[in-house]
């Protein structure tokens, strides 16, 4: 999202890639916010675009809420990062702001039943299917126990070195003092 | 136990006398076959061939890396491995770090050159929020183990604020990593090449200071030092001397005047800030009960009130007088006042008496 410009992180990135020619897409959603705040007050140049190209990467600006335009630039962005190795960057602009009419997902829905690849009929089933499945997903996630205790002290380096060894002994001497100050569903 | 023969005098404008004997390395965790005379960067540089050698995928990038850099520790690697392993890279050390972190990630052995220590700052979130964290967060599905940053630390007679400074402390505050400081020549050889082998990000500082002016016998052979290992370079029953890196050989010098006056000190280098020896430092504070800590970081925060704080909690009892640090001064660090502000012999040989005395 295009707040995340403003990082120094994305100047670094975008430079290196141009210099070491790195195969990369840079893909970045522009719908002129950050929360609550606008892009005027986030940067004052047109759009992220004449930043790709300030660093010596080809740029493209394309509608966000056209499906197949979006598509298109990436199959031809893809085939160029990888025949050409460089990087390029897409920027998908609010050029219109959506609504109803303009909302990206209708827009293609429509454009697809108008082929008949697609019905209302499939639509509906559809809904009800994902549906179905994302309420069994939230039940066994809910089932699922949380990670025991040791979980926290591995994978802070390859072994735990042996300040973590003492911290853990102690914090479960700590725990079975204090039974109630931790949440009863994590095994310790 | 000659730390002090192998450097020039680092006080005043001596900048001069190289010596030429063994450095102490008190316990023999490398045999001598084939060692030859070396400075310590030509050590690093041994280091980095060794290295590049042995594992095809390791690569050595950083400002000014491919001519050599700019204190000579990678000459020769680009034309021996070529440009697509030793490279350039621009001046933005956010980025070396940030390339450096996905390199790892990709299984590759990164080693990032970050060309002043005073400059690692922009890579401190890469450092402690990217790489600390990425086989944590990724619950050991990712690492970027193969990640090694060098940096040349610590103070060179005239490097003023942003050629001097010692910031091993910030990163001995971040869980995840590992810091490693050499004191001479032949360690640094051993531990760099542990480094950029251990599977663990490290920030790896070497002291410019010596680059030139410490010369030691370096086996050729590829070898390492273990990490996590502090070693005790001077045996003594007096008071216990910790430190690392160049303050070493003051402390050394320090050690040996102490010894003129009946005091016997015991030197521990303890190689690896984090995570740290505590084994090796509390038996030797069980052994003389005084414990004396050095560095050439401000004293406020720095990584010698973590020592204090823990040898305190292990050892109080046993203790026959306050934890000392002798250390840099609570400011910037100053360009002529450099002598005022530096932890000297002197400041050491006082201290250790004040403590013997207490």
């Amino acid at each position: 999202m295009v707040a995340g410009t403003s990082e120094g992180d994305f100047h670094a990135g975008l430079n290196f890639a141009a210099v070491m020619e790195a195969p990369v897409i840079f893909f970045c959603r522009n719908n002129g916010w950050a929360i609550s705040t606008n892009v005027s007050e986030q940067f004052r140049s047109d759009g992220i675009v004449v930043k790709g190209r300030a660093y010596g990467i080809r740029s493209i600006r394309v509608d966000r809420n056209d499906a197949l335009a979006v598509y298109s630039v990436v199959c031809a962005a893809r085939e160029m990062a990888i025949n050409e190795q460089r990087p390029i960057l897409i920027e998908l602009d609010e050029i219109v702001y959506w609504k109803n009419a303009r909302n990206p997902v209708n827009r293609f829905r429509n454009w697809v039943q108008n082929y008949g690849w697609w019905s209302e009929q499939q639509e509906t089933q559809l809904r009800n299917s994902v549906r179905k499945q994302l309420l069994e997903a939230i039940q066994v996630a809910e089932k699922t126990e949380k990670p025991p205790l040791s979980e926290m002290f591995s994978d802070v380096y390859d072994y735990p070195p042996s300040n973590l060894e003492e911290q853990e002994k102690h914090l479960r001497e700590t725990i079975t003092r204090h039974p109630n100050d931790y949440p009863s569903d994590i095994s310790v | 136990m000659a730390l002090r023969n192998i450097i020039g005098k680092r006080i005043g404008n001596g900048i001069g006398l190289v010596g030429r004997r063994s450095l102490s390395t008190s316990t023999s965790d490398v045999e001598n076959r084939n060692a030859k005379s070396m400075n310590l960067y030509s050590a690093i540089n041994q280091a980095l061939h060794l290295a590049l050698e042995t594992d095809p995928r390791a690569f050595v990038f950083g400002e000014d890396v491919s001519f050599g850099g700019v204190f000579r520790c990678t000459t020769g690697l680009a034309d021996r491995f070529g440009k697509a392993r030793v490279f350039n890279t621009p001046l933005c050390e956010q980025g070396i770090v940030g390339f450096g972190i996905g390199l790892a990630a990709m299984g590759n052995r990164a080693i990032a050159e970050i060309q002043f220590a005073d400059y690692i700052y922009p890579a401190f979130d890469q450092i402690v929020n990217e790489a600390a964290k990425f086989r944590y967060r990724s619950g050991n599905q990712f690492n970027c183990g193969g990640l090694t940053i060098r940096a040349p630390y610590g103070a060179v007679g005239h490097g003023g604020h942003y050629h001097s400074q010692s910031p091993e402390a910030f990163f001995c505050h971040v869980p995840g990593i590992k810091v490693v400081i050499p004191r001479s020549p032949r360690q640094a050889k051993g531990l760099l090449l542990s480094c950029i082998r251990d599977p663990n990000p490290v920030v790896f500082f070497e002291p410019k200071w010596l680059y030139r002016l410490a010369v030691e016998e370096v086996p050729e052979h590829d070898y390492m030092l273990p990490l996590s290992k502090a070693e005790v370079i001077r045996q003594g029953s007096d008071i216990t001397l910790v430190g690392w890196g160049a303050q070493l050989s003051i402390m050394e010098q320090a050690c040996i005047e102490a010894e003129k006056d009946g005091i016997s000190c015991e030197l521990i280098d303890l190689k690896t800030l984090i995570p740290w020896d505590k084994e090796t430092v509390e038996a030797s504070v069980r052994k003389t009960g005084r414990v004396l800590i050095s560095h050439e970081a401000p004293v406020t925060g720095g990584f010698g009130a973590e020592i204090s704080a823990s040898i305190v909690e292990r050892c109080f009892l046993r203790l026959e007088a306050p934890v000392a640090r002798v250390c840099g001064l609570d400011t910037p660090f100053p360009l002529v006042f450099e002598p005022f502000y530096m932890p000297s012999k002197n400041k050491v040989l006082d201290a250790i008496k004040a403590t013997v005395n207490y």
